[in-house]
C-alpha cells in the first residue's frame, strides 16, 4: 500500500496489528474446535486430555426422536419465516430505493426495531400481545415471531444492492417499452437476486438459532434450539456435543455458499 | 418502470398523477401492516400491562391504571443493583468487543490480499453457529473438569482444579464478549473498507508514522462502525438471560433473568412489562448517545 520502506517502529507496529488479530481468531474459535474435539470423546465428562475416539454419539442422534422432531420444526418455521420476510422485505426494499415519501425514515426505522431492541422484551411483548388476543402459543406464533425481524435482514440486503444498481438500467427497459412487471422480471430482479438470496441465508441461519423470543412464543412443539436449551438446563450429555458440531458443519457450508453467491454477482 | 415519463430527468416525485407515498403503498403495505400488527400492537400492549397490576391471590392480571410497578422498581434495591449489573456488563462487553474487533477489522480491511475472502469467512462462521452452543461451549472450558482446569493443573498453576471460573461474572463478561464479537468485526469492517486509500498513501507520504495514521485518520473514520456495533453488543447484553442462566453465579441475575423470571414462577407479568419499560429507556437513551458520538465522529 505505502511504498516507502517501513520504519522499524511501523515494522513492529504491523507485527503487534498481526500477532493480535491471530490471538483474536484464536478467542472465537478455541471453543468451537474444543466442541468438535469432544465430541468425538469417549468418556462422558469433557475433560482434558481426551479419553478415546469415538462416533457414538453422533449414531445417537439419529436415533433421538424428540431432537429429529425439534430439528424439522426448526427447518419449517425457519423455511416459512424466510419465505415470509422475502416477500415482505424485497417489496419493501423497492417502495424505500424508489420513492421518497414521507415517513420513509420511520418506517425503516420500525423495521429495525425487532433486531435492535432487547430480545427479553420483543419475547414478551409478542407474548402478552398472542395472550390479550387469546391465541394459543404454537409453532405459528414461533413463526410470527421469526418472521418479524427476519424482514429487516431481507430489506437491508436488497436495499445495499439496489442503491448499486445503475438507474438507467430499469429506465431504458422503460424507454423501450417494458411495462413495470416486465420491467421488475427481467431487469431488476436479476440483478438483486443474489442479494435476496444472501439475505434469506441470513435470515435462516436467525432463525434456526433463535432462542431469546422464541422462548416465549412456544407451545408444545419445540424447535431445535429450544429442545437444545430443555436439555442443557438439565445437565450435560455428550450428545450435544455433536448436535453442536453438526450445528457448525452446516453454518460452515451456509457461509461458504452465501458468499459464492455474492461472488457470482460481482 | 417510469413507463409513462420517458424524460429520463423525471424523478419519481415530481411524477403528477399520484404523490410518491401513494405509489409506494403498494409495494409497503405488506410489511408494514405485519410490522405494525405483529410488532407495534405487541409494544403498545407491553406498556399497557406495565401499568396494570397482578392480583396476588387469585393470580390474575387486574386491568386498573396503577403505577404500582414502577414503583416498586423505583424503591426496591434489587431491581437497582439487577439494572446497574447489567448496565455495567454491557458497557464493558462493548468496550472490550471494541478493542478486540479492531485487529481483525483492520487486517482483513489493509493487510490482507489473497487471504481476505476466507479471513471474511472466518469471522462469518462463529456469528452463523448457534449462540447457545457457543455459549455452552465456553461452560465445558471454564468448568471444573473443563480444560482450562486440566490446563492449569497440568502445568502445575494449580494443585487441584478451581470452581472459580465458572457460575461468575467473570465467566458471563467472557461468554459475551466472545458471542457479541462478530456483531462488532463485521461493522468496523465495513467503516475501515470504505476509507479511500489514497488517503492513507497521502498521510504516509507525509511522513506520518503508521500509529498517527491510525489515530488520526483511520480511527475517527471507523467511529460509525464502532457506533453500529455498540448498538449491536449493548442491545444485545441488555436483552440476555441465556447466559447468566448457563454461566453466571448466585450474583448474576441480569434484567433479562429478572423480566423472564415474572413470566415463570413469579408470574407477575405487569411487572415484567414495567422492568420492560424501563430497558427500552435504557437502550433509547444508549441509542441516543452513541449516535450522537457517531455524529461527532464524522463531523471531525
Amino acid at each position: 500500500m505505502m511504498q516507502a520502506p517501513l520504519s522499524p517502529a511501523d515494522r513492529l507496529g504491523r507485527g503487534a496489528v498481526a500477532a493480535a488479530g491471530v490471538l483474536v481468531y484464536l478467542f472465537l474459535y478455541l471453543p468451537l474446535v474444543i466442541l468438535v474435539l469432544f465430541s468425538f470423546d469417549t468418556s462422558t465428562i469433557n475433560g482434558w486430555p481426551i479419553a478415546g475416539w469415538t462416533l457414538s454419539w453422533y449414531q445417537k442422534i439419529g436415533l433421538d426422536d424428540a431432537l429429529l422432531a425439534a430439528l424439522r420444526n426448526s427447518l419449517t418455521v425457519g423455511l416459512e419465516a424466510v419465505s415470509i420476510a422475502v416477500v415482505l422485505g424485497t417489496l419493501a426494499a423497492l417502495a424505500i430505493h424508489r420513492y421518497r415519501f414521507p415517513g420513509r425514515e420511520v418506517f425503516l426505522f420500525m423495521a429495525t426495531l425487532p433486531i435492535v431492541l432487547p430480545g427479553v422484551v420483543t419475547g414478551i411483548a409478542m407474548l402478552l400481545f398472542f395472550h390479550f388476543f387469546n391465541i394459543d402459543l404454537s409453532l405459528t406464533t414461533v413463526l410470527i415471531g421469526h418472521a418479524t425481524f427476519c424482514i429487516v435482514v431481507v430489506l437491508n440486503n436488497v436495499l445495499a444492492r439496489l442503491v448499486r444498481v445503475p438507474k438507467e438500467l430499469a429506465e431504458a427497459a422503460g424507454d423501450l417499452g417494458a411495462n413495470a412487471l416486465q420491467t421488475f422480471w427481467h431487469v431488476t430482479l436479476p440483478s438483486i437476486r443474489t442479494a435476496v438470496l444472501s439475505g434469506a441465508l441470513l435470515a435462516f441461519t436467525l432463525s434456526f438459532d433463535e432462542v431469546v423470543v422464541t422462548f416465549f412464543l412456544t407451545g408444545r412443539d419445540n424447535t431445535l434450539p429450544m429442545e437444545i436449551w430443555g436439555r442443557l438446563r438439565i445437565g450435560f450429555t455428550p450428545e450435544l456435543n455433536a448436535i453442536a458440531s453438526l450445528v457448525i458443519a452446516v453454518s460452515v457450508v451456509l457461509v461458504i455458499a452465501s458468499q459464492a453467491a455474492l461472488r457470482e454477482q460481482a | 418502470m417510469d413507463v409513462a415519463q420517458p424524460t429520463r430527468l423525471a424523478t419519481p416525485s415530481s411524477r403528477r398523477e399520484l404523490p410518491a407515498i401513494l405509489r409506494a403503498l403498494p409495494l409497503l403495505s405488506p410489511s408494514l401492516l405485519w410490522l405494525a400488527v405483529f410488532y407495534l400492537v405487541p409494544l403498545g400492549i407491553l406498556l399497557l400491562h406495565s401499568v396494570w397490576s397482578t392480583d396476588t391471590v387469585n393470580m390474575v392480571i387486574v386491568r386498573q391504571f396503577t403505577l404500582s410497578s414502577y414503583q416498586s422498581i423505583a424503591t426496591d434495591p434489587l431491581f437497582r443493583d439487577v439494572a446497574l449489573r447489567t448496565i455495567t456488563m454491557a458497557v464493558g462487553v462493548t468496550l472490550t468487543d471494541i478493542v478486540l474487533a479492531f485487529p481483525i477489522a483492520y487486517l482483513i480491511a489493509f493487510r490482507l490480499g489473497r487471504l481476505k475472502t476466507l479471513a471474511f469467512m472466518l469471522v462469518l462462521v462463529p456469528l452463523w453457529s448457534s449462540y447457545l452452543i457457543r455459549a455452552y461451549a465456553w461452560k465445558t472450558i471454564l468448568g471444573l473438569d473443563g480444560v482450562l482446569n486440566s490446563f492449569l493443573v497440568a502445568v502445575h498453576i494449580l494443585s487441584r482444579p478451581s470452581p472459580a471460573f465458572l457460575y461468575s461474572n467473570l465467566a458471563m463478561f467472557i461468554t459475551f464478549t466472545h458471542v457479541w464479537l462478530p456483531f462488532m468485526i463485521l461493522p468496523v469492517y465495513t467503516a475501515l473498507e470504505k476509507i479511500p486509500r489514497s488517503l492513507l498513501e497521502a498521510a504516509g507520504d507525509l511522513g506520518a508514522p503508521g500509529w498517527r495514521t491510525f489515530l488520526h485518520v483511520v480511527l475517527p473514520l471507523s467511529v460509525p462502525g464502532i457506533v453500529a456495533g455498540a448498538i449491536a453488543t449493548f442491545s444485545l447484553t441488555m436483552g440476555d438471560y441465556i447466559t447468566p442462566q448457563l454461566l453466571g453465579g448466585p450474583d448474576s441475575q441480569l434484567v433479562g433473568n429478572v423480566i423472564a423470571s415474572q413470566f415463570g414462577v413469579t408470574f407477575n407479568w405487569p411487572l415484567g412489562a414495567a422492568f420492560s419499560a424501563v430497558v427500552l429507556v435504557i437502550v433509547a437513551v444508549f441509542l441516543v448517545l452513541a449516535n450522537r458520538v457517531g455524529a461527532a465522529g464524522t463531523a471531525r
